[in-house]
């Protein structure tokens, strides 16, 4: 077993974890943060997609271990209160289905938001598909989740 | 702003998805929960000749190592295929066992032999690593064109050479003198391609056996929770339906996968009994793809003949149909009724044949997915049309406005009566939108930059609101296709809907809460949707052939409207007005022309509390309709895309989609547009994407979204949609069905602009850039070789 500190949705988590723990299996099952999905075994879909110090990961491509001292944000601590502008696109543009991809495409897009901004770059159509290559969704055909980032590109 | 029949009602259940408090059945945790994983065969077809379990059991955190012997020994019954087919000889359809975990033989590379039950999730896998099974290897047949082949190894006793059916529709003497009289004749042969529906959560269960009350409750993964108990308890025995509750919480997509019930659900349960434990089990993705139903997996020839006029004489179509290792659910009705039924398009065709064998392969088992039959009725229709064009010179959409059927109703030879619709003003939305009058312009531009440009069209109809129960029932279904509604007015007012339909994804919490707050006058807040659990809902067939519209709602109106009846002489009563004058207005029943009138509340009210109801009135407000539809419903559009080829690399580059789609009345235009869009890009990855690949020894080698290439945004366009609306006569909402058609009438439309690009028709889906490449210059050789 492996003792972490880590920040999780800015609250503090102290647990002893198995050291070949997945990131992705730490916030599900030990903390029951169940937003983050798991849609695939490969590291290919982006369903659980979490911000790791600001900066978008899969989180089962990282070991729970790997996050002691990081600041870890999820689906579920996106906002403080109501929504974020990103799930407010999201409900807007009809930017999702059955919702299983949606964490992951919602901490997607508020990462290449900031990451653009940052960056002094317009986050275009073409950048937006572009930078969703991680994230497959299957009932959208992405045309609403484009513009539900496109909408909150502009308000964030 | 208006919540009412069509309007763009933001969706009421997003909250809870957006902030990642949906609940999911991976979500669920029971108490006292045990983990499933399942001993898969490695080979897809051997001999069972032992099954070591000793080791395994004896591993740390292991509490059961189960077997098929065990379970056919509990009196598990074998899954079934639910709609029986009679061959054209007369003899019933050849349905070979399925138990859900195999015994003496196993099928498919992922057929379950064992499972093993463990405190972790890890430990059951670990575990079920260690189960030593001694099988002896046996010849496998993976290929759907040599399943039928005297080499062929035999997969089921009871169905010689692989044959499960060889059934026939239409007239076929009418059809070959139809063709052999015609002035032009145009053949093809033709795939299509077997696809992984790929929802994206996987598919999960968590069965917990109650030994006190004899009771079980499962979570499942389910588009349709009670035929799931209906079947667990009827066929499977696992228990008797009022001691089975079936639960679909939110579910994470289906595309049909999601229909049926699995081994694995079956396993769940009665291990649960077994062990006294709550069993779950989650696929992984690779499970997924070696255990849900894959789709399509058809090769058809056909033949079409013209009059000089362009005009079709007859349509003969041959059909060989995968259905995988063993007879899942629908399996039988989906190259059937579903397929060959559809085949007259939107033409009017006087004669049409067809014959379709279905087979036995050493593959995971085949059932629908989103279209079910009718993409792969459409995608040769439209092929063959668009070729013929070509073929006779002729503009590929005038060929099809000079077939279309003008006036309704209208009988096809096969079956379907056509009621409604206006293909030809399809056409030329489809047409105006996609400005087909400047192709010629984009066309010469391409060429420029050394591209090839192509433009194709796909004119689909499809039969969905399924479907009639007498009809289904004389074709051989095994269930009847209506749907339930109940609508409980609280004594606050307050409306709750109870439902049979089941949205996973579909947006029912709001566009059924929209034809109350319509219907009644009501806030859409202070309506709910209750679905998915077989304890709340009364009985109901759930949602999969697009019916939730059509069949689902219609349910809502029928109990609606005997409330209606009961609201208004409550009020009428009360107000002391005539019943029939009464209008709802402002969340009111209201006497016109004056000030009278009575709140939702005051009505539930006075219906709970009883005091002073009408003569004789049982108290309460709250009632239950079953709607069984009177015919099909049919969808029909006019589809263009339109693409740039490399000829360097094959690479196909989706320029424009535009879809003109008739679905009767929108409730909700936002949902039905996003429906379209999901089902385009459905179709999208079939044409030039997806692919299912088994090598020659039955091996999947596409069991991961490595191997098995999903459409991501990069790869799609931003679509252009148009609606055109004939308001369908035959249920109340005058609505059609949007959910399959974008899968539905997608493909060829793709493969069809790429051949017209390339000029050439022999490709086949999916048309990646080797495959368009190898077209290419097969073509190129052709044309040297003349």
């Amino acid at each position: 077993m492996t003792p972490i500190n880590l920040k999780v949705n800015g609250k503090e988590v102290a647990r002893d974890v198995p050291g070949e723990t997945l990131l992705s299996d730490f916030l599900r099952e030990t903390l029951r943060l169940t937003g983050t999905h798991i849609g695939c075994d490969t590291s290919q879909c982006g369903a659980c997609i979490v911000h790791v110090d600001g900066k978008a990961v899969k989180a089962c491509t990282m070991l729970a271990a790997e996050a002691d001292g990081t600041e870890v944000t999820t689906i579920e601590g996106v906002s403080n209160g109501g929504l974020h502008l990103m799930q407010q696109a999201f409900n807007d543009n009809h930017g999702l289905q059955c919702g299983f991809c949606t964490p992951g495409m919602i901490m997607s897009g508020i990462d290449m938001v900031n990451r653009y901004r940052a960056a002094g770059e317009e986050l275009t159509e073409a950048a937006i598909r572009h930078e969703l290559e991680g994230n497959i969704c299957r009932c959208t055909g992405y045309h609403n989740i484009v513009r539900s980032i496109q909408q909150a590109a502009g308000e964030m | 702003m208006s919540t009412g029949i069509g309007a763009r009602v933001k969706r009421k259940e997003d909250r809870r998805f957006i902030t990642g408090k949906g609940k999911y059945t991976d979500d669920v945790r029971a108490e006292n929960q045990a983990y499933a994983a399942f001993v898969r065969s490695p080979h897809a077809h051997a001999l069972v000749k032992g099954i070591e379990k000793s080791e395994a059991s004896g591993m740390p955190g292991i509490i059961a190592v189960l077997d098929g012997a065990e379970l056919a020994g509990d009196g598990i019954g074998n899954l079934i295929c639910g709609w029986a087919i009679t061959s054209k000889d007369g003899s019933p359809m050849n349905m070979g066992a399925w138990s859900a975990l195999a015994t003496e033989k196993v099928r498919y590379v992922g057929d379950a032999v064992a499972v093993v039950i463990g405190e972790s999730d890890e430990a059951a896998r670990t575990a079920a690593e260690a189960v030593a099974v001694d099988y002896e290897i046996l010849t496998a047949v993976a290929a759907t064109g040599s399943a039928l082949n005297s080499a062929a190894p035999q997969i089921h006793e009871n169905a010689p050479g692989n044959l499960i059916y060889d059934w026939e529709i239409g007239d076929q003497a009418a059809t070959d003198a139809g063709i052999s009289g015609a002035d032009h004749v145009t053949s093809i042969n033709i795939a299509n391609n077997r696809l992984a529906p790929n929802p994206m959560e996987p598919r999960s269960a968590v069965a917990t056996f109650d030994e006190a009350e004899d009771h079980y409750t499962l979570y499942t993964t389910s588009q349709n929770p009670h035929v799931a108990r209906l079947v667990l308890s009827a066929f499977y025995q696992v228990a008797p339906e009022h001691k089975l509750r079936v639960i679909a919480p939110d579910v994470g997509g289906g595309f049909g996968s999601k229909i049926y019930i699995y081994p694995e659900e079956i396993v769940c349960l009665w291990a649960s009994m077994k062990t006294n434990r709550s069993v779950k089990w989650t696929s992984t993705r690779t499970e997924a793809f070696m255990t849900d139903a894959h789709g399509r997996d058809h090769i058809t020839t056909a033949k079409m003949g013209f009059d000089s006029d362009g005009r079709i004489t007859g349509f003969k179509v041959d059909t060989i149909a995968n259905f995988g290792a063993y007879m899942s659910l629908f399996s039988s009705a989906v190259p059937t009724y579903l397929y060959a039924t559809l085949l007259s398009g939107q033409y009017d065709i006087a004669n049409i044949h067809c014959n379709v064998r279905a087979v036995y392969t050493n593959t995971v088992p085949v059932d629908a997915y989103r279209g079910a039959g009718r993409p792969e009725a459409c995608y040769l229709i439209e092929r063959m049309i668009e070729k013929a064009a070509r073929e006779m010179g002729m503009d590929p959409a005038q060929l099809r406005r000079r077939n279309f059927i003008g006036e309704f109703p209208h009988q096809t030879p096969v079956i379907m009566a056509y009621d409604c619709g206006d293909f030809a003003s399809n056409m030329d939305k489809a047409q105006a939108a996609a400005d087909v009058a400047g192709f010629a312009a984009r066309k010469a531009e391409a060429a420029a930059r050394g591209r090839l440009r192509g433009l194709g069209y796909s004119s689909y109809i499809e039969a969905c609101g399924i479907a009639p129960s007498a009809a289904v029932g004389s074709l051989g279904a095994g269930v009847g296709l209506w749907e339930s509604a109940e609508v409980r007015v609280n004594p606050v007012g307050t409306i709750e809907i109870l439902t049979g339909s089941h949205s996973h994804g579909q947006g029912h919490e709001t566009t059924f809460a929209q034809i109350v707050a319509e219907r009644f006058s009501v806030p859409i807040e202070s309506v709910s949707i209750v679905h998915g659990d077989t304890d709340k809902v009364q009985f109901g067939m759930g949602t999969y052939g697009s019916r939730s519209g059509a069949v689902g709602m219609s349910a809502i109106v029928k109990a609606m409207d005997k409330v209606e009846v009961k609201v208004r002489k409550i009020a009428a009563h009360k107000l002391d007005a005539n019943e029939d004058e009464l209008v709802f207005e402002d969340s009111q029943v209201k006497v016109p022309g004056t000030n009278k009138g009575m709140g939702w509340h005051e009505v539930g009210l006075a219906a709970y509390t009883a005091h002073d109801l009408p003569e004789g009135m049982e108290p309460g407000l709250k009632e239950g309709a079953f709607y069984d539809p009177v015919n099909f419903t049919f969808p029909a559009g006019t589809y263009i895309a339109e693409v740039e080829v490399d000829p360097e690399t094959g690479a196909v580059d989706l320029c424009r989609f535009v879809a003109a789609d008739d679905f009767g009345t929108l409730i909700n235009p936002m949902i039905v547009e996003g429906q379209v869009h999901g089902g385009v890009a459905q179709g999208v990855g079939q044409a030039l994407m997806e692919q299912v690949v088994y090598d020659n020894d039955g091996q999947l080698l596409t069991a991961s979204y490595m191997d098995y290439a999903m459409p991501r945004a990069d790869d799609l366009v931003s679509y252009q949609i148009e609606h055109n609306v004939t308001v369908c006569p035959n249920n109340p909402l005058g609505i059609k069905g949007c959910g399959e058609a974008g899968a539905i009438g997608s493909p060829p439309a793709i493969i069809n602009a790429i051949t017209d690009a390339i000029g050439t028709e022999d490709l086949e889906m999916p048309a990646t850039p080797a495959a368009v490449w190898a077209a290419i210059q097969a073509n190129s050789s052709a044309i040297a070789a003349e």
